[in-house]
């Protein structure tokens, strides 16, 4: 069972997702291969890469500049098309920059994925309700921006469809996980970006 | 607008394995976001708002790559949160800015922004290095390459309305 309980700073709130985001996302990253690249946006998001893949090369991760880990992942996928890339941000974060959906459809680079994990709320300022729960729909955005492989997630049974979606489409990729509203342990990296930085590139390039 | 020295810029950001351009629409760019979306070899990105191209370059660093931002001086403003990742992560960062609402700018609209521009590039840490001359263009793309790339640092340089002149209305 992987339904979580509302609990912590989430206490109390509720969202039309039931699936636990850590489960989801460590199910989908683990079907995806420990090759592909990384980009956790701030926050919730990174708490969740991290606790599915630890604190691994592989991963930059955010600690700042919301907005930011859509557009990020476009410019590694485009200076690595041999790599498979993966963007994990949440919705607050997308709804920040909602256009880079635009501008990554245009550019439509097949080693591109994006998944949102959605709990309708701004968990880190405090579980304020996001637009998201208030109607706001981003697997839509996705679709009328011009990507043309999206899937939204609701059931974990679902998420196998979306892993080879990711996996096998020939363009940009978009998947909406609806996950419950909660507020798992924080897990903590070092701050120093540049440290991230430099230790991805040796990883991937053999220098920093 | 001469298309000379717009060519050479061209020339030394390719001769410097630069391929991915990202911009917004831009009169004072025309040239370069025309030539870099003839470039089979480059990768011409349009972006929706200027702040997509900070993370875009950080990106391409990243992954080994090289990229350049092209915007007009009002992009600026909108690129200032997203900075905080160029300067956290010691990355660099190139940027060319065709300057609005500098010398014999004629819309009042163009001024906030255009008169701020540098100093707001320089409280956050991005070194600015202006042109008014075309004779100065080589000289100074090429030392601002030097520096961005180089150095992980991030540089701005300003292409001044005395170079591009001023928009007539």
């Amino acid at each position: 069972m992987t339904d979580a309980k509302p609990g912590g700073r989430a206490a109390g709130k509720t969202a039309t997702g039931h699936i636990d985001r850590r489960a989801c996302v460590k199910a989908l990253l683990d079907s995806q291969g420990d090759d592909v690249l990384i980009i956790a946006g701030l926050a919730g998001a990174k708490g969740d890469v991290i606790a599915a893949v630890g604190d691994a090369p592989r991963v930059f991760a955010f600690g700042g500049a919301m907005g930011a880990a859509a557009s990020m992942g476009l410019g590694l996928a485009l200076a690595q098309p041999d790599k498979r890339v993966l963007v994990i941000t949440g919705d607050g974060e997308l709804l920040m920059n909602v256009g880079t959906l635009a501008t990554i459809a245009i550019a439509n680079p097949a080693n591109l994925g994006v998944v949102c994990v959605d709990n309708e709320h701004y968990g880190e300022t405090g579980f304020q309700r996001s637009h998201t729960g208030l109607g706001t729909d981003l697997a839509a955005m996705a679709q009328g921006a011009g990507i043309g492989a999206v899937r939204t997630v609701r059931e974990m049974a679902e998420l196998d469809e979306a892993g080879d979606m990711l996996r096998q489409s020939n363009g940009a990729a978009f998947v909406l996980l609806k996950v419950a509203v909660d507020d798992p342990p924080k897990v903590r990296i070092h701050w120093d970006a540049a440290y991230h930085k430099n230790r991805f590139r040796q990883a991937l390039l053999g220098q920093p | 607008m001469s298309t000379e020295w717009p060519e050479e810029i061209y020339g030394l950001l390719r001769e410097a394995d630069i391929d991915q351009f990202a911009y917004v629409p831009d009169a004072g760019h025309d040239h370069l976001i025309k030539r870099s979306i003839a470039d089979p070899d480059v990768h011409s990105i349009a972006l929706t708002t200027e702040e997509e191209g900070v993370g875009l370059l950080a990106g391409a660093h990243l992954g080994g790559g090289r990229g350049v931002l092209l915007m007009q001086s009002s992009g600026v403003g909108n690129c200032i949160n997203l900075l905080s990742l160029t300067r956290a992560g010691r990355f660099p960062f190139l940027t060319i800015i065709s300057m609005r609402g500098d010398f014999g700018e004629g819309n009042p609209w163009q001024i906030p922004m255009g008169q701020s521009t540098q100093p707001v590039l320089e409280a956050c840490d991005v070194t600015c290095l202006k042109i008014e001359d075309a004779g100065d263009v080589a000289a100074t793309m090429t030392a601002a390459i030097t520096m961005a790339f180089n150095n992980e640092m991030p540089v701005a340089v300003l292409l001044g309305q005395k170079l591009l002149g001023a928009k007539k209305f």
